[in-house]
């Protein structure tokens, strides 16, 4: 087994741990970012619309162009990179254990900032099993990353902004979506995405839902219901749509693996995807040389991910020597008031009241263990 | 067969220089851009079922198309259980279909 050190490792090479390396190193750590995949970027490269938010958090630029702009950046650090690398356990010790291509890897780290992100909900229906049922990210992936279309004839279930942005990415790339499936009253996500999806004719059924999906071998039908006001199927209201694909696009949950095997404390935070771990305003956990940022700490959104990612940087960095207190407040608290202006608005501020509650809980926690 | 590739795109634009190789499927020639997923290629030719559950014999595909639930995974030059979303393309690499753990299909990949 070969070993190695380091001063700051991180997890995941998405937004937020692209981010928190390059905030470190370039305050001077000497940073290994570590990545399962092939290529660093994690799920920015199959973004490509638009990011909202202002100027600053680089609102206006697709996804994939702030990929490609952080991979130069990271070109040019002097930040290690281990690619095809998975991070599967931490030990004592600040331990990190990573099986690089067949090879076994155990990296000693002071700091260690988990950067793991989320993955997608599943939902159980008859024939959910079948093939052509997918993640609408899954989706995603192939249209955007792959050039590959799914499947011609599209059902998405969930209209919140992966479902009503998967959809409208899915017509770009040529398919047919004929119907957006929603068991609530109302349209999950934001009223400028569902108004494209309405203006090339794709109905959005609220309160409707898939009771089973149909097919020899695959896909090849959807039965749909309409829903009473207590979410119960409403008989005779069944109908069925042809279609090969069906995409869920049902939420997504924080892979906390890592952070669970370190032994931080968690709270179960449902608006945030599940259980969360506690973290402060550094992106402390409670486990000291243990950092969080993006999706592990509550799902959210690239932007947001990559403002976690850089105030974990700094705050690790920090916490190392690398930059005098005041001066890292300072660079902290620039952060920290980019990620609270994109917590704001009619969803943000919903999941600004939800990342508060985990800190208050993160609070509570240290006053306890301060007794 | 239809076209599955998305060989123009209002935002990406038109697919860039490509290099095609061959994979088997099933002893079936399919073609496949170098370097892109197994399950991309399997996909752009139409194929979606890629293994059965171990206990009823169930046909799976790709689900979250980055790693996470092995439902892709497929007998590759003869190792079960390798997951074809993440896994790239190489010119005249031998699929099989998986069934339950792969047990007794190892040599899959070497037998012509």
């Amino acid at each position: 087994m070969k070993r190695c050190r380091t001063e700051i490792a991180v997890i995941g090479a998405g937004p937020a741990g692209l981010c928190a390396a390059l905030e470190a190193q370039k305050l001077g750590a000497k940073v290994t970012l570590i990545d399962e995949n092939a290529m660093p970027g994690g799920q920015l490269f199959k973004q490509i619309h638009k990011f909202f938010g202002s100027k600053e958090h680089m609102a206006g630029i697709r996804g994939y162009e702030i990929g490609k702009q952080l991979l130069l950046d990271l070109e040019k650090s002097d930040a290690s990179v281990m690619l095809n690398s998975v991070a599967y356990g931490l030990f004592a010790n600040n331990t990190i254990g990573v099986i690089q291509k067949d090879e076994h890897v155990a990296i000693q780290a002071e700091k260690i900032i988990l950067a793991a992100g989320g993955k997608e909900n599943y939902m159980s229906f008859p024939g959910s099993t079948l093939p052509g049922v997918m993640g609408a990210g899954a989706a995603q992936t192939m249209i955007n990353v792959n050039r590959v279309l799914p499947g011609k004839n599209i059902v998405m279930l969930g209209s919140g902004n992966v479902g009503l942005i998967v959809a409208y990415q899915l017509m770009q790339a040529g398919a047919n979506v004929k119907a957006i499936v929603e068991a609530a009253p109302n349209i999950g996500g934001y009223g400028v995405h569902a108004g494209k999806i309405r203006r090339a004719g794709v109905p959005i059924l609220t309160a409707h839902t898939i009771t089973e999906v149909y097919g020899e071998g695959q896909v090849e039908g959807v039965i749909i219901a309409a829903l009473d006001e207590k979410w119960q199927p409403v008989p005779g209201s069944e109908r069925a749509i042809a279609a090969d694909t069906v995409c869920l696009a049902v939420g997504l949950n924080p892979m906390t693996e890592l952070a669970w095997m370190a032994g931080c404390e968690f709270t179960f935070l449902p608006l945030l995807g599940g259980h969360v771990p506690l973290h402060d305003t550094n992106m402390n956990t409670t486990i000291p040389d243990v950092y969080v940022a993006g999706d592990i700490t509550g799902v959210e959104e690239a932007s947001s991910a990559m403002e976690e990612g850089k105030l974990a940087g700094i705050a690790a960095a920090a916490a190392l020597g690398y930059m005098d207190a005041e001066e890292a407040e300072k660079c902290k608290n620039e952060v920290r008031s980019r990620m609270a202006a994109l917590r704001t608005g009619l969803f943000g501020e919903k999941r600004q009241t939800a990342k508060t509650e985990q800190m208050q809980q993160m609070e509570k926690y240290q006053r306890r263990a301060g007794d | 067969m239809e076209e599955l590739r998305v060989l123009h795109h209002p935002v990406l634009g038109d697919a860039s220089e490509i290099k095609q190789v061959i994979i088997y499927f099933q002893g079936q020639p399919i073609p496949a851009i170098e370097g892109e997923p197994i399950a991309a290629a399997l996909l752009a030719a139409g194929i979606r079922s890629f293994r059965k559950t171990v206990h009823l014999h169930e046909p799976r595909g790709v689900f979250c198309a980055i790693g996470r639930c092995t439902d892709c995974m497929m007998i590759v030059n003869g190792q079960p259980n390798v997951r074809t979303c993440v896994t790239p393309v190489e010119d005249g690499m031998k699929l099989e279909p998986q069934d339950g753990y792969g047990r007794g299909q190892e040599a899959g990949g070497e037998k012509e």
